[in-house]
């Protein structure tokens, strides 16, 4: 089997500039492939990395809607409910209208317990809980503004308003969190809802939503529906669910970014398929008299088929593995500039898998009509040729 | 000169003559480059649709006044009193009724997507009663308008196709208040077909608002003449209030996600034209294998180089004109007009808009084309003219 590798190869050089070119376009397919991959899995990652014992409380008619603060300790309440805290769009500027930065007052002790995989060194941990102003940056915006350990940073809040009229929260900087290599947004800023409510001009007693650590996660229904019916026919009513479901149901609303990549990536293959089809029907058909010789050598109608087709797998193969690795090298040189809008940058490990049988079916595709040529080729019409 | 000339249109006439025989490579060439211009032109037509259901549906002579400082409406907030001064401010158009000054109150409810089925963030706006004369192109298509004091509103039409339950004659639930939907309107296919609207009193009662407002909407004497407003508002410290056209105002809206958008159609458009250099390539190389010993004869009776490249370079050309003629109408065909909706984070709500491929669009695309389809013509161009040509007639 092995020892007609060569022969494939030799083939493959014969027409050294029109194999490079269609090399390359497969290469580029795949490097697409590649970064598609990573952009899709971008937007739905977020749902995937979403805590599986978390749910989300908010507002019945929407997110934007404030709840009561007192809706906390009732909802800590609820049989299966591990841990409470609230949150609040904050609306922050920094210095420039154009620097808008994702501020979320919350309960802070509480807040770090029910995130556990965001990465808080004890001692930050420590200066945020005891320093009513202080804050936990996120690392990509401590880099983005080159704040540090103890630096205070007026924050304007574009919604709030202070009793005094002022709209700016002075931060102390108390560290800064990362989140896991698997994912996670750290571009945003933890504050104290304390500080945050204590001078508030207008929306005191209100929270912009609420986070629920769960006992068990297997739970998540039912203590949602708990949640929701103690706050049933209230002024207040609630919509309580998984954190993932409404992750996706965020994605959702931008749109249908799956189909759109699929689309794009659809046009890439079918032309590349082309592409590749074509430099094989070229090269099979100019080796026609050659085909016959090796019939007539001893050759299986089925052998040359199958070395028509290694030849055509072996190209998309080749390409196809150029393209990934193309891929995964841009991929890590964009992820310094990408880390702090995206919560993963990485291609998923199934896209691995995908690209391999892409790489296959295509080779399979693009050489199956001239296979069947050489499979049907009668040798006396074909050593005529010569 | 004009021998050169007439040289090349001959040469050019055959090659093309010839090119029925190379069909299969020529196609391939063509739906490459095909391909290409109908993915940039399809995800262009997005960042135009949107710009154009946003930014270009702003009018220039109706401003809108926000708090000083806000960037949108959600985040703004006006007391009555700030509203009443402002109507009695000079520069304002007047109306039969009154000054066309609508306040008006921005939240937003969730409603079920019809393509998901997950809730979306849909704008519901209350207007006051001068708001139809402030927009021109406001029109009710179905049903009858909303009755002031009424839980009753009125849906834009791109809301309607895009969410839901928003059926005219039944009542929507948001939170645990029903509305009934008496109608739906157009507004000149502007972003206020993605809202629903209401009486703004009706709206401050159900959402605890009090007399406040968010945003004031007024029509000005003529296109961006906002000097006498802002001197009148500059005049009072005790407001601080910041006043923008509407065509400024839904421009900035739109801005990043027309960006993003952008970049991210040219970058993959960028990408696949690469791969389809390659398909052109391969194309014209093979068309000049195929014509070696035909060029050679040319040149052995005396032709010179030029007309060879200009005739290569010519059928490459062509070539990609047509590639980028079949992608622009796949693209024109496929998605012009398609409706869809996204989520705008600078305004934190659902827009609605059709995919629009405009005439630039397609020459965009055009252009493109031509450019890959010389690209790929260049190389094998140049191999062409530079062939020997006791080598080219020894061919087979």
């Amino acid at each position: 089997m092995w020892r007609f590798a060569p022969l494939v190869f030799s083939n493959l050089r014969r027409r050294p500039a029109r194999t490079g070119f269609t090399l390359g376009s497969i290469v580029i397919a795949f490097l697409m492939f590649g970064l598609l991959g990573a952009l899709g899995h971008a937007f739905s990652a977020g749902a995937e990395i979403a805590g599986v014992d978390r749910l989300l409380t908010i507002h019945k008619v929407s997110l934007v809607q404030p709840l009561p603060e007192s809706y906390g300790a009732r909802i800590r309440r609820v049989d299966g409910v591990v841990a409470v805290s609230s949150a609040t769009w904050f609306g922050g500027v920094y210095q420039d209208e154009r620097n808008q930065i994702p501020v979320f007052p919350v309960d802070p002790a509480v807040y770090l317990d029910i995130y556990p995989e965001l990465i808080v060194p004890a001692d930050a941990r420590e200066r945020f809980l005891a320093d009513r102003r202080g804050a936990l940056v996120g690392r990509p915006l401590a880099q983005e503004f080159g704040w540090k350990v103890g630096d205070v940073v007026p924050m304007r809040s574009n919604i709030w308003r202070k009793e005094d009229g002022s709209a700016t929260w002075e931060l102390v900087v108390s560290g800064i969190f990362d989140v896991p290599q698997t994912g996670g947004d750290a571009r945003n800023i933890l504050m104290h809802h304390a500080y945050f409510s204590e001078s508030l001009a207008r929306g005191k007693g209100l929270v912009g939503w609420y986070v629920v650590r769960l006992k068990d996660p297997e739970d998540a229904a039912r203590v949602a529906r708990a949640i929701d019916e103690q706050f049933a026919n209230s002024p207040f009513e609630t919509e309580t669910s998984t954190e993932k479901a409404f992750t996706q149901g965020f994605v959702n609303q931008v749109g249908n970014i799956g189909a759109i990549l699929t689309g794009v990536l659809s046009a890439v293959f079918f032309t590349m398929l082309l592409v590749t089809a074509n430099t094989m029907a070229q090269s099979v058909r100019e080796r026609t008299a050659e085909l016959g010789v090796l019939k007539t050598l001893g050759f299986t109608g089925r052998g040359v088929t199958a070395l028509v087709l290694a030849e055509s797998v072996v190209l998309t193969a080749a390409g196809g593995l150029v393209g990934l690795v193309l891929a995964w090298f841009v991929v890590g040189a964009a992820e310094p500039a990408l880390r702090g809008y995206l919560p993963v940058w990485t291609i998923p490990p199934q896209a691995y898998a995908q690209a391999a049988g892409l790489m296959l079916l295509l080779g399979l595709l693009a050489g199956a009509v001239p296979a069947l040529h050489a499979l049907r080729l009668p040798v006396v019409e074909a050593l005529r040729r010569a | 000169m004009s021998g050169v000339l007439r040289q090349a249109v001959a040469v050019t006439g055959m090659s093309l003559a010839a090119l029925p025989q190379r069909l299969g490579t020529a196609a391939v060439a063509v739906i490459g480059i095909g391909g290409v211009v109908a993915v940039l032109v399809a995800v262009l037509s997005i960042s135009e649709g949107f710009r154009a259901a946003l930014a270009l549906s702003g009018q220039e002579d109706v401003a809108i006044v926000l708090r000083g400082g806000s960037s949108d409406e959600l985040a703004s907030g006006l007391p009555l009193a700030a509203v009443r001064y402002l109507a009695d401010s000079p520069g304002i158009v007047q109306g039969p009724e009154g000054p066309l000054v609508s306040p008006e109150l921005y939240v937003i409810v969730d409603l079920p997507m019809r393509s998901t089925g997950t809730k979306a963030n849909v704008p519901l706006r209350g207007v006051g009663p001068q708001a139809f004369g402030i927009r021109r192109d406001f029109r009710i298509v179905e049903g009858r308008p909303f009755t002031r004091g009424l839980n009753e509103v009125i849906v834009g039409r791109g809301a309607a196709s895009q969410f839901a339950g928003l059926e005219v004659g039944e009542p929507v639930m948001f939170g645990r208040t029903p509305w009934l939907v008496t109608g739906i309107f157009e507004d000149g296919g502007s972003v206020s077909e993605s809202e629903i609207w209401t009486d703004a009193t009706v709206l401050q009662g159900a959402y605890n608002r009090g007399s406040s407002f968010q945003s004031v909407r007024l029509r000005l004497p003529g296109p961006g003449e906002v000097g006498a407003l802002e001197r009148h508002i500059a005049a009072d410290p005790r407001f601080n209030l910041t006043v923008r056209t509407e065509r400024e105002f839904l421009e900035s809206q739109s801005r990043v996600l027309v960006t993003i958008v952008r970049t991210l159609g040219v970058l993959i458009a960028l990408l696949m034209g690469i791969g389809a250099v390659f398909a052109a390539l391969n194309t014209m190389y093979s068309a000049v294998a195929s014509r070696t010993r035909e060029i050679a004869t040319l040149r052995a009776l005396g032709f010179g180089a030029t007309p060879v490249v200009a005739s290569v370079l010519f059928e490459a050309l062509l070539l990609g004109l047509l590639g980028g003629a079949v992608g622009g109408a796949l693209a024109y065909v496929g998605f012009n007009g398609a409706q869809a909706s996204t989520l705008n984070f600078q305004s934190f709500s659902q827009v609605a808009f059709a995919f629009t491929v405009t005439p630039s669009l397609l020459l965009t695309g055009l252009g493109y084309a031509m450019i890959l389809g010389l690209v790929g013509g260049l190389l094998p161009a140049l191999r062409a003219a530079r062939m020997p040509v006791t080598a080219g007639l020894r061919e087979l």
